[in-house]
């Protein structure tokens, strides 16, 4: 009996102490989880603060870029800009050119549409106060039999009012001799005409041979100044107006000579026979 | 396309205008000598806009601008002065007797260009 209540308390100890063992156990167990917890709520929060430091170093670096591409961007656009200012400078000027280059071809074109002398100087005239902008003016020729310059063509004042003009003489005389263009510094008029005080004279020459000279007197009241167009057709003007009207006076000359070589043929044809 | 009658005495002025009138977008140019000339052209032609010079022989500028603005068919046409009149009473008087705009000369292109582009597109042309 006692044997048996040794051996149940034994096993009864063997029990506690199991149990106890157990309980230890499950104790170091429950101790660990809570370590392992910590450590993975540790590792979490690390893993989330290197995520974050990680997505703002990403975010960083795509601001840095953007603001690169930004600037560069910038930069385009005020390269782009000044170029567009320049095209559109370069167009405008373009734009005058291609005008400038209209007046100059308008012009030849119509001084070398005609052979007729008279129309000649009708266009010539034309192109002065219509491209020019003159309102007094004339067009002389050196005369072939005195040698002096008249007036074959006016505006604004009559022929009569020129004179004969010797050639070395005064601005207009000088010019002829000289084949050089004069411009007054002055461009407006405050005195009456006078036939030998042009503002401009134009020497019209076919190569270094002055046939005549265009003198202007006075511009049209809107007229202020010149600009480089202007230059330009008083040059086309000292060529080809020179040309023009020297080859229209030849061909009417010949034309006006045919015409009575004919008359004279025509006589001599009629003539009856005797 | 509108059509634009260019009147005008100086052969060497109608054909700037002309010249200057290609650069409008299918613009045509139909050209007349004098007033009397543009009457005829302007009965003949649908006229959307008149370019019109002030000294021309048989009949001038302003009188013809006098005759289309009674004209109840032509009234409405818009009318630019071309001129080398350049003085400001000119320029009133010719807009008093109907003129729409002045532009003396001698012309810069550009100005012309601008000048007709806006009547005609005010025109509806
Ligand atoms: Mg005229």
């Amino acid at each position: 009996m006692v044997e048996k209540e040794t051996s149940y308390l034994n096993k009864a100890e063997e029990f506690i102490q199991m149990f106890k063992k157990g309980e230890e156990f499950t104790k170091d167990i429950l101790r660990e989880n809570e370590k392992l917890r910590f450590r993975v709520a540790q590792l979490e929060e690390t893993v989330e603060r290197s995520g974050d430091e990680a997505r703002t170093k990403l975010y960083d670096e795509r601001i840095r870029l953007l603001e690169l591409e930004l600037n560069s961007l910038k930069d385009k656009f005020i390269e782009v800009e000044e170029e567009n200012k320049d095209f559109a400078s370069k167009y405008l000027g373009v734009e005058e050119e291609n005008n400038n280059l209209a007046n100059l071809y308008v012009a030849s074109y119509q001084l070398h549409s005609t052979l007729d002398f008279s129309e000649v100087l009708r266009i010539v005239v034309e192109i002065v106060i219509n491209l020019i902008g003159a309102e007094q003016f004339a067009v002389m020729l050196i005369d072939d039999k005195t040698n002096d310059l008249i007036a074959v063509a006016t505006e604004g004042i009559h022929a009569s009012e020129t004179l004969r003009i010797k050639i070395g003489e005064g601005i207009i005389g000088r010019v002829t001799k000289e084949g050089e263009s004069y411009f007054a510094e002055d461009l407006s008029v405050m005195h009456d005409f006078n036939a030998f005080e042009p503002i401009v004279c134009i020497p019209l020459k076919i190569k270094e041979h002055v046939i005549g000279v265009i003198s202007i007197y006075k511009l049209l009241t809107q007229k202020s100044g010149f600009t480089n167009v202007d230059y330009e057709l008083f040059n086309l003007l000292a060529g080809h107006a020179a040309t023009a009207i020297f080859s229209s006076r030849l061909y009417t000359q010949s034309e006006r000579k045919l015409t009575t070589i004919q008359g004279f043929l025509d006589l001599l044809k009629d003539k009856p026979k005797r | 396309m509108p059509n634009i009658l260019v009147v005008e005495d100086s052969p060497t002025m109608r054909q700037l205008i002309s010249f200057a009138m290609k650069r409008i977008s299918n613009s045509r140019v139909i050209e007349a000598t004098d007033g009397v000339d543009a009457l005829k052209k302007l009965s003949s032609d649908t006229i959307d806009l008149i370019l019109c010079d002030i000294n021309m022989p048989v009949m001038d500028g302003l009188k013809l601008v006098s005759l289309v603005r009674g004209n109840p068919t032509f009234k409405d046409i818009p009318i630019i002065m071309v001129t080398t009149e350049g003085a400001e009473e000119d320029r009133k008087r010719a807009i008093a007797i109907g003129a729409n705009a002045y532009l003396p000369k001698p012309i810069q292109t550009q100005e012309l260009i601008k000048m007709v582009n806006t009547y005609l597109g005010g025109s509806g042309s």
